[in-house]
């Protein structure tokens, strides 16, 4: 997290006066909504991997806090950064060659400075995932029926019986005709989509209050993932989860998720409430994704706007905006200023000098407003709510 | 009768490519698996067709039939007048060249020992043509052409690239041999959203630079329709429906293509997905395939006569087909099925 500048872009607390970078966290821990609806609080998480060619910042520097019941959807294309966070906040991560800074608050309780005894009680039982791959995150030598009860066994101290009967009521919940022989059948019996079934009723056998779910339809085919993806609300809404659901497309959390987090390069360089976050993109990062998925609804062989170049290198990433180097309004101070998150009013959290359908460039600091000497950016759009987003925040 | 019927074809003489009737079975212990029974398609010179469906459909076999890998089991794929299925041998090899393969996974297609440089030369050392520095010559356009520096990536091996890159490789070795057909299995599926839409705007570049004719095999309906001047939708071995892709997204006629329609995540949360429009179940096996229409298991409005008669393709309006004994007819929301007087062979 240390660059050859001492702050980052991912510290705009570093860039403002202590206090207020007090008085931001503190906003954040206790905003709206009453502090016992807050379930998990991470604050400027970190995770770094020690590789031959130096550390790889994986996740660099992410604070958001989540309530109960409520989804999160992480986007981000592959190498963003969105399954490491995802893995960083649960601790299923290798203990050899890995670094985790920050905090990972759970009801509480701080992950990463927990016992492994202590986070082990909360897996299966308080926090769960599922997994991308229902092919091989199954165990293929276990029957069904094991891989379900073994965690209420385990966690709720349930007899056999007791486990058999609720692994039952689960199976039959989340869909899967059969569920008695089911029970007894090994994961090579079943579909992909079935396969996905059941782990979803293993994570959510011992009635977690959180759902990772980790591209959890990206192996299912279209029709298929329409329903993964229904029963994943479905279950959510019944017991009041706090869901986070990581994925690269867009279209899948846009009718899904309460609010958004865009990753790029290991940090959040955008997030809002989803209806906010499409009405008024903020960040080109975020623009240029959107704009480059084929619509359905464009004529055919309209010329799709892809994105040049390709994502950083994580050990040595771009000094100034980690997206600089592909987006199309980039200018001079882009790549040598990291911009920090900024708040444009709404909860609308952006990371850009520059954003999206706002006339006036960004201020930060005091001094010669070299911003105003260049133009605005160059789509315009319609009323932007925000005027001076100026508050950071982490 | 596999008949799903030829109504969709054009005139064989105007047709590249015209597939009739293929039908490609598999042993397999537990019985045979019906992966295409009797599909046809044509191509057009210069034409891309979509093929598309859900894994398991036969949409990646049938590509692979094209080009006999491996030869159908009945059926005639006729190219530029010759058909494939009759030759054998040296001729096939020779005529493959004119169709080449580009798949879904860019890195495991390139051999990880070779350099960029003797990837891209072999096709053309096979088949002898040129001199080594006109091949290097061939080489270097090429590169250019879809878009890799010659002078950096010549000497590099596939792992030093992205998969984006790799990608770019798979396409110009397969358009070294200047084929006249390409068949892209899943070309862009492995590759992140914005990396696909480079080497979607590629494809349509190169398909206008060199003259090519295209077969596009995707299960993402939206890729498919960017591409595609014609979309056939295939389920479980059979074609569902033909149309251009305009016609078919607008207004698709086949509760199945209505469905794949439905089911796609839009990133618009204006959209509220529903839990109603969902297809309910999974593909039936290939090994036992339902009766009378394949789709009727999960159809919405399936009767009687789906179960017992299977429904042959024929126009429903200028362009469309179908094969479905109870189209749907005007808006995609209409839910009520108009029957249209079929069964007759078209």
């Amino acid at each position: 997290m240390s660059t050859p500048q001492g702050t980052d872009g991912s510290h705009p607390g570093g860039n403002s006066s202590s206090a207020e970078k007090a008085a931001a966290v503190s906003r954040t821990a206790t905003a709206t909504l009453p502090p016992n609806r807050r379930l998990l609080e991470v604050v400027d998480l970190q995770t770094q991997f020690r590789t031959a060619r130096g550390m790889v910042r994986a996740v660099d520097g992410v604070s958001f806090s989540l309530d109960r019941g409520r989804t999160l959807g992480i986007v981000g294309e592959s190498g963003s950064g969105k399954t490491v966070l995802a893995r960083s906040i649960m601790g299923l991560l290798p203990k050899r060659n890995v670094v985790r800074h920050g905090k990972v608050l759970y009801e509480g309780l701080d992950m990463l400075s927990a016992s492994a005894d202590q986070v082990r009680d909360l897996w299966g039982a308080e926090m769960a995932m599922v997994f991308q791959d229902p092919m091989t995150s199954l165990n293929p030598v276990l029957r069904i029926g094991n891989q379900i009860t073994e965690g209420m066994r385990f966690h709720l101290k349930m007899d056999r019986k007791t486990a058999g009967a609720t692994a039952l009521a689960l199976l039959k919940e989340v869909g899967i005709p059969e569920p008695a022989r089911r029970l007894r059948q090994y994961p090579h019996e079943l579909s992909g989509g079935m396969r996905q079934r059941i782990m979803i009723a293993v994570a959510l056998a011992c009635g977690p209050k959180l759902l990772f779910a980790d591209e959890p339809t990206t192996a299912l085919d279209v029709t298929v993932q329409a329903q993964i993806l229904n029963l994943l609300q479905r279950e959510q809404r019944d017991r009041d989860m706090a869901m986070i659901l990581v994925t690269h497309d867009l279209g899948v959390v846009a009718g899904r998720a309460d609010e958004i987090a865009v990753m790029y390069a290991g940090q959040l360089v955008e997030k809002a409430p989803t209806a906010t976050l499409f009405a008024n993109v903020r960040m080109p990062y975020t623009e240029a994704l959107l704009k480059s998925i084929p619509a359905l609804d464009a004529p055919s062989h309209s010329r799709l706007q892809a994105i040049p170049g390709r994502p950083p290198d994580l050990v040595n990433p771009p000094p100034g905006c980690r997206f600089a180097p592909r987006c199309t309004y980039a200018r001079d101070r882009c790549h040598e200023e990291p911009p920090p998150l900024l708040e444009g009013g709404q909860d609308h959290f952006y990371r850009c000098w520059y954003p999206v359908g706002l006339s006036a460039p960004v201020k930060l600091r005091s001094g010669p407003d070299r911003a105003s000497a260049v133009d605005g950016p160059t789509t315009p759009e319609p009323p932007a709510p925000p005027s001076e987003p100026t508050k950071g925040v982490e | 009768m596999a008949g799903t019927g030829t109504a969709h074809l054009r005139q064989p003489e105007d047709a590249l490519l015209r597939v009739e009737d293929l039908v490609v079975e598999f042993p397999s212990r537990r019985g045979k698996v019906h992966a295409v029974s009797g599909i046809s398609l044509d191509i057009l010179p210069g034409e891309t067709l979509g093929l598309v469906g859900e894994s398991g459909c036969g949409k990646s076999t049938t590509g692979r039939a094209i080009i006999q890998l491996p030869a159908p089991t009945a059926g005639h794929v006729r190219f530029d007048g010759v058909d494939l299925t009759k030759l054998r041998g040296n001729t096939l090899r020779q005529l493959r060249t004119r169709l080449q393969l580009i798949f879904q996974d860019p890195i495991s297609s390139l051999n990880p020992r070779r350099k960029v440089r003797d990837i891209l030369s072999e096709p053309m050392k096979i088949w002898k043509r040129g001199s080594p520095t006109e091949r290097d010559q061939v080489v270097r356009e090429t590169m250019e052409a879809v878009g890799l520096d010659p002078e950096s990536s010549m000497d590099r091996r596939p792992h030093q690239f992205s998969g984006g890159q790799c990608q770019r490789i798979s396409i110009a070795r397969a358009l070294v041999t200047q084929p006249k057909l390409l068949i892209c299995d899943e070309p862009v599926s492995a590759l992140d959203v914005s990396v696909q839409a480079q080497i979607l705007n590629l494809l349509q570049d190169l398909k206008a630079r060199f003259g090519l004719t295209m077969v596009f095999i995707a299960h993402d309906l939206a890729v498919v329709k960017n591409v595609s001047d014609r979309v056939v939708v295939m389920y479980l071995g059979k074609i569902c429906e033909v149309a251009g892709p305009d016609r078919l997204y607008a207004h698709p006629a086949h509760p199945y293509t209505e469905a794949l329609l439905r089911s796609i995540p839009v990133p618009n949360p204006t959209v509220r997905p529903s839990a109603q429009d969902v297809l309910h179940g999974e593909l039936p096996s290939p090994i036992d395939p339902p009766s009378g229409c394949r789709f009727r298991t999960r159809c919405p409005y399936a009767q009687e006569r789906c179960v017992n008669e299977e429904p042959q393709i024929r126009e429903v309006a200028p362009g469309q087909y179908v094969a479905c004994h109870f189209p749907l007819s005007g808006s995609q929301s209409t839910p009520v099925p108009v029957e249209v007087a079929a069964g007759s062979p078209v």
